[in-house]
């Protein structure tokens, strides 16, 4: 698997760049999207996002993906000023095409998921995140 | 199979106690005499297998007054569902006759008169009357505890929550999930938990730094009874370090994780679970929508959000119960489970009327001792309650209990706007009643209790509202927190609780000027609970003293500043 030292730098650098970044037109993540599959369709089966409904700390947010016979995974969070997170590629030896990280979402927001799968379809799967300010439990 | 028929035996504890109506008729000697404790205890053992739930005790070992809620909204596919029917409402749905014992035990018309005719609810050593009863009718009924017992009244806060689990363990409940006893601390909880001579569960409580299983609390635990192997899971408040300070046990995450919930009931079901019973803290809707989204669990016990149900919820083959707040009620669910599966149940919300169920004497007083080195600060009457003003805090906007505290805030703190936090515990005091510290510290009561006073400009307190109404409206019950709206003095706003989030509050309004709030103005707000680390103020129950103490008697006037719509 492979987590790029560009896609770190990103997710380190979202919240700073958004006075610098002009408000997207389009919707948000299409531009990794179409050069990650290069504008194949996408299906809904076959990958497994696993991250909270809500979030405790926004600044670490544990996201898990699973795509069994996938070679590579890449994990967007739509609403950050920059969506790339990170791309988990797979050799044909790896014994599961699986990976865990923890990102940091600057607001509520969707974690999307697509997976490439060995016969060069892809899938996807989506969370909606919440990140609230909290207190006043029952 | 759960045949109809079983189902309809589900029956309604208090209506058929007392069918008669017209309470202004009834004395409250004659009232007390047509309630018997038999009555009350009355149930034909079924099957063979017996469940007692009590859940969200908040600490309240001594009959109390508590009002259920006149508002509580349910959005989305809740629209009209239980629990979010009161009132009239909720009793034509239960056949429940006006001015009978079940209409003051489970809605909030006439409160006051019916209090007066029925009495205080609760205590644990009625509590204690009850469990032992079914136990000699079942003598190995599980007892089962899902939380919110450690929290909520002055003897628990100055013993950090062990009155309270000395007073449990009389009980001998056999497992026990969680949520406000983790402010007491990490530490302190491990601490007690490692003596615990039950269970301490919750398969959703996992090591924060590396995102698994804790190993402090077990995901679930097996019982022999009755010659059926019986799996209770454990499921802790989900939004634990959302809802209450993160800082206090920053080595826990929790989380819904229904996936590991469905990996758990599979995981018992392989070793023989005849009976799948999750033990659980979600709150009702969230247990609904994880009744229908993970398969295999028989009886789902729900706590957080202070329902009493007279029935089951039936989703798919699962059972949910809700047992009530503040010691309320007991629920018994007898049920037969044959052939590796529930094939019907018996359930009964017991209400435990304080004047009608014998005290238990060996619990009665271990809750004597408890209380006795703090006899005289409790007792102390810090302010009586006009003959009109009845203080209660349940519902959705707002309760008098909560405008008092927010008046107590302005005042002492010399603030244009106050804050305080939509949770359901807390006790009622009727009109003409003196309020002693016991009954402040009731409703306020926390590890965080620092009465902070802060700007805010206009833009961000309505972002805060929207932030807690989105909590409490969002159509999706798994992105909801389980707490009533914050409280809000000196402040009117209208809300479309159908909106989405960041359109469903408007027209706020600064109430002593009648000017709508400046976005860009700052105001001075006063507020408490906060869940930040190092909150800076004096504690909100000695706020709210000084302040009955300067009243003398408390006065309530209707509270219209919040307008509600889409309701």
């Amino acid at each position: 698997m492979k987590f790029t030292r560009r896609d770190t730098i990103l997710i380190a650098a979202g919240a700073t760049a958004t006075a610098m970044l002009p408000m997207r037109a389009f919707a948000a993540g299409e531009d990794e999207i179409a050069a990650f599959t290069g504008g194949a369709a996408i299906g809904d089966s076959g990958v497994t996002l696993t991250a909270p409904e809500i979030a405790e700390n926004g600044n670490t947010v544990p996201v898990e993906v699973n795509a069994p016979g996938a070679v590579s995974i890449m994990v967007l969070a739509l609403g950050n000023p920059n969506p790339g997170v990170c791309t988990f590629n797979f050799g044909p030896l790896a014994g599961a095409q699986y990976g865990s990280t923890r990102i940091r979402l600057s607001k509520t927001q969707t974690v999307t998921a697509i997976a490439k799968m060995a016969d060069g379809s892809f899938a996807q799967a989506s969370s909606e995140v919440k990140v609230t300010i909290g207190g006043c439990g029952g | 199979m759960i045949s109809r028929r079983d189902f309809l035996q589900a029956s309604m504890a208090a209506s058929a106690i007392y069918g008669a109506s017209g309470f202004g008729a009834w004395g409250r000697l004659a009232a007390q005499q047509a309630l018997t404790q038999d009555q009350l205890l009355q149930f034909d053992t079924y099957g063979n297998v017996s469940l007692i739930h009590v859940t969200d005790i908040h600490a309240q070992m001594k009959p109390i007054y508590f009002r259920e809620p006149e508002i509580n909204l349910g959005v989305g596919s809740n629209v009209g569902q239980v629990p979010h029917i009161t009132g009239a409402d909720f009793r034509k749905l239960y056949g429940v006759a006006d001015g009978s014992a079940s209409h003051y035990a489970l809605s909030y018309n006439d409160f006051t008169a019916l209090a007066r005719t029925y009495g205080k609810m609760g205590g644990l050593d009625r509590v204690a009357t009850v469990i032992n009863s079914i136990r000699a009718e079942r003598p190995d009924a599980l007892l089962l505890d899902g939380g919110d017992t450690w929290h909520g009244s002055y003897t628990c806060y100055h013993s950090e929550g062990q009155d309270m689990v000395n007073v449990m363990n009389a009980l001998k409940p056999d497992a026990m999930t969680f949520h406000w006893e983790f402010t007491l601390g990490g530490d302190r909880v491990r601490d007690i938990v490692a003596d615990l001579p039950f269970a301490a569960l919750g398969q959703n409580i996992f090591d924060s730094e590396w995102n698994e299983p804790t190993e402090d609390f077990a995901p679930y635990k097996f019982f022999e009874r009755g010659g059926v192997k019986i799996a209770v899971i454990g499921q802790a408040f989900p939004y634990l370090p959302i809802a209450n300070p993160r800082w206090m046990f920053p080595e826990y995450s929790f989380g819904i994780r229904d996936e590991r919930m469905q990996e758990m009931v599979d995981e018992v079901r392989g070793m023989g679970a005849e009976l799948v019973v999750v033990l659980s803290h979600n709150g009702f809707d969230v247990d609904k929508q994880m009744a229908s989204r993970v398969r295999g669990i028989d009886v789902i016990l729900s706590g957080h959000t202070h329902d009493a149900l007279p029935e089951p919820v039936l989703v798919g083959e699962t059972i949910i119960i809700a047992s009530g707040s503040n010691g309320k009620f007991v629920s018994r669910v007898d049920l037969d489970v044959r052939d590796g599966r529930m094939m019907g149940f018996r359930h009964k919300l017991i209400p435990i009327f304080s004047d009608v169920i014998t005290p238990d004497a060996e619990v009665a007083a271990v809750i004597d001792a408890e209380r006795a080195p703090y006899e005289a600060q409790l007792s102390e009457v810090i302010g009586h309650t006009a003959d009109d003003a009845l203080l209660f805090r349940r519902g959705n906007f707002n309760g008098s209990w909560d405008d008092l505290i927010c008046d107590a805030l302005m005042s002492e703190r010399e603030a244009d706007i106050a804050m305080s936090p939509g949770v359901r515990w807390g006790p009622s005091i009727l009109p003409g009643s003196a309020i002693t510290r016991e009954d402040i510290w009731n409703v306020t009561s926390m590890t965080y209790g620092e009465a902070y006073r802060v700007e805010m400009t206009g833009e961000f307190i309505h972002t805060v509202l929207e932030d807690v109404a989105d909590n409490l409206f969002n159509p999706d019950p798994y992105y909801q927190q389980g707490g009533d709206m914050v409280r809000i003095g000196g402040m009117g706003y209208r809300i479309d609780i159908n909106q989405p989030i960041g359109s469903r509050i408007s027209e706020l309004t600064l109430l002593k000027t009648g000017e709508k709030l400046d976005p860009a103005k700052t105001y001075v707000v006063a507020g408490w609970a906060s869940v930040n680390q190092g909150t800076e103020g004096p504690q909100i129950w000695d706020v709210v003293e000084n302040h009955i103490r300067k009243l003398g008697t408390v006065s309530v006037t209707p509270n219209t500043s919040v307008q509600v719509a889409g309701a």
